[in-house]
């Protein structure tokens, strides 16, 4: 059974969005970004926030191959969690599509939506370009 | 504004006890420091507590109350969480009720158990500091989110795992002889390069050990220590606390600690100290290169020098600034909410010279350097020897 029935509204938006190729993120009016879901930017309280297109590409800021998980990721392993700038917005989610130890700092990637082994739960998911 | 003394400090043995619960390791350490203070459970005025994952390993919530009696108190108890933080906030809290005269006598301490639940749920129960929907639901686990942070520094500033390993080796070192740690043997550089992978660069030995423990303080103001004739001669002199967005994805800094750096400040400015004051300091090393981050917060190193300072033998016994004389979360243990106050337990001893390695310090001002999540919440203290 999966966790999470309930629907989190912004980030389940924020999901779809990319699955439908159509990813966003929230920029304030002082041009910080942030992920949904928020009234107020994060970085100066600003509530004027509107969506923006996520770029297409991002680069691996910093990452790292998970070997011990927690249950729900048990079978995953091992994987590479990776922190991915976008320019505006930064976003957390796994590396697909390349070997573990192939992963490096400034590989560019592209979003996606993909599922986790363990318990098929959605996921954020990034591939190499 | 009075002054805050240390009366007294109490730890349990800190490492695997899945039969002890809560309740009963707060009532050991709490008695503790009430023995050692010398004073008696009645004259207590509050309890301030920091418990973290008490809900999933005891399925226990409402424990200010619940350790309270624990402790043999007829007095009102407050759970302060925040994650491995917890206690250092309930210290910080108690600090400003003494000094602004809203009570003279408060019992501050933690306790947590992680043992009974087995590591893979540990991990799970461990990961809900951090934020759920950016974070947990990626499959960050807090070893990973370290290795993010470890992996950003080595790419911005260099070093090695090697130079994380030295910190590992120099803290189990330290724990050699401190009955209360739960690792008590000496580990090599080898050791620990060659120990499983956990999330790459940190590998078993970067990382504290699951345990369960409790400890607690009692702290007093100046005036009930003069009318009770307390043997009380460290105080607490200086607070700071500092918080940061808590999804690493949404800090400014990925190896660097601004919450930790703010606290820092504010501790210093409070007891009008600097960082070259500082003689000893207990910092957070959940994981080693925690600690690394710990020192340049702390201001004791520029951003990206302290990454060779166990290496170079600076931060070791014998080095200019012993960092974790009680083994530090390394190798004495991280029983999450605990550990604030085991930290001031365990300078305080440094300090008044009734420690194990007391014979290290070489100076009177020690901090103590306690730090929730991946460094979303931090508390600083600065301790020194009454003059
Ligand atoms: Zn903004």
């Amino acid at each position: 059974m999966k966790r999470h029935d309930a629907r989190d509204d912004g980030f389940d938006d924020f999901l779809d969005a990319i699955e439908s190729g159509e990813g966003f993120y929230l920029e304030c009016e002082n041009g910080h970004g942030s992920l949904p879901p928020r009234r107020l930017c994060p970085h100066c309280g600003s509530d004027e926030l509107a969506e923006v297109a996520l770029p297409e590409t991002g680069t691996i800021e910093t990452f790292t191959v998970v070997r011990v998980a927690a249950p729900e990721f048990e079978a995953d392993t091992p994987y590479v969690t990776a922190v991915v700038d976008f320019g505006g917005v930064r976003a957390t989610g796994q590396m697909r599509g390349v070997e573990v130890d192939a992963v490096e700092t400034g590989m560019e990637v592209e979003a996606g939506i993909g599922e986790t082994e363990t318990t098929g739960e959605r996921i954020l998911v990034f591939h190499p370009r | 504004m009075t002054g805050v003394r240390v009366a007294g400090v109490g730890l349990t043995h800190f490492g695997s006890h899945p039969e002890r619960t809560g309740r009963d390791l707060f009532a050991e350490a709490s008695a503790t420091a009430l023995d050692d203070a010398g004073i008696d459970r009645s004259l207590v005025e509050q309890l301030n507590y920091g418990n973290f994952m008490g809900e999933l390993s005891e399925h226990q919530g409402h424990q200010g109350p619940l350790m309270a009696e624990a402790a043999g108190l007829d007095a009102p108890a407050t759970r302060y969480e925040s994650a491995c933080a917890s206690s250092g906030v309930a210290v910080r809290e108690a600090v400003k009720d003494v000094r602004n005269g809203e009570a003279d006598v408060v019992l501050v301490g933690g306790a947590e158990r992680m043992n009974n639940l087995g590591t893979a749920k540990t991990t799970e129960a461990l990961a809900i500091a951090a934020d759920d929907l950016y974070e947990v639901r990626a499959g960050m686990t807090f070893p990973a989110a370290y290795a993010l942070m470890a992996q950003a520094y080595f790419e911005q500033y260099g070093g090695s795992r090697e130079d994380l390993a030295e910190i590992a080796v120099k803290n189990h070192d330290n724990a050699l002889g401190n009955e209360f740690a739960q690792f008590q043997r000496e580990i090599s550089v080898e050791d620990a390069l060659d120990a499983p992978m956990v999330a790459d660069p940190l590998g078993l030995y970067d990382a504290c050990p699951i345990t369960d423990g409790a400890s607690a303080i009692v702290l007093v103001s100046d005036e009930f220590a003069e009318q009770h004739d307390l043997d009380a001669p460290v105080s607490i002199t200086g607070t700071g606390q500092g918080g940061d967005k808590m999804a690493l994805q949404d800090r400014e800094y990925l190896a660097r600690t601004p919450a930790a750096e703010k606290a820092a400040e504010e501790a210093y400015d409070d007891a009008g100290i600097d960082a070259t004051d500082v003689s000893v300091a207990e910092v957070h090393d959940c994981f080693t290169i925690a600690e690394v981050l710990a020192l340049e917060a702390l201001d004791f190193y520029a951003q990206g020098e302290a990454i060779g300072a166990a290496a170079r033998g600076e931060t070791t016994r014998d080095g200019g600034l012993p960092i974790n004389l009680s083994g530090g979360l390394k190798a004495k243990g991280h029983p999450v909410g605990a550990t604030g106050t085991s930290q001031i337990t365990e300078l305080t001893r440094l300090l008044r010279g009734d420690h194990h390695n007391s014979d290290a310090v070489d100076g009177d001002v020690g901090v103590a350097h306690n730090a929730g999540g991946t460094v979303a919440s931090t508390t600083v203290h600065v301790l020194e020897v009454n003059q």
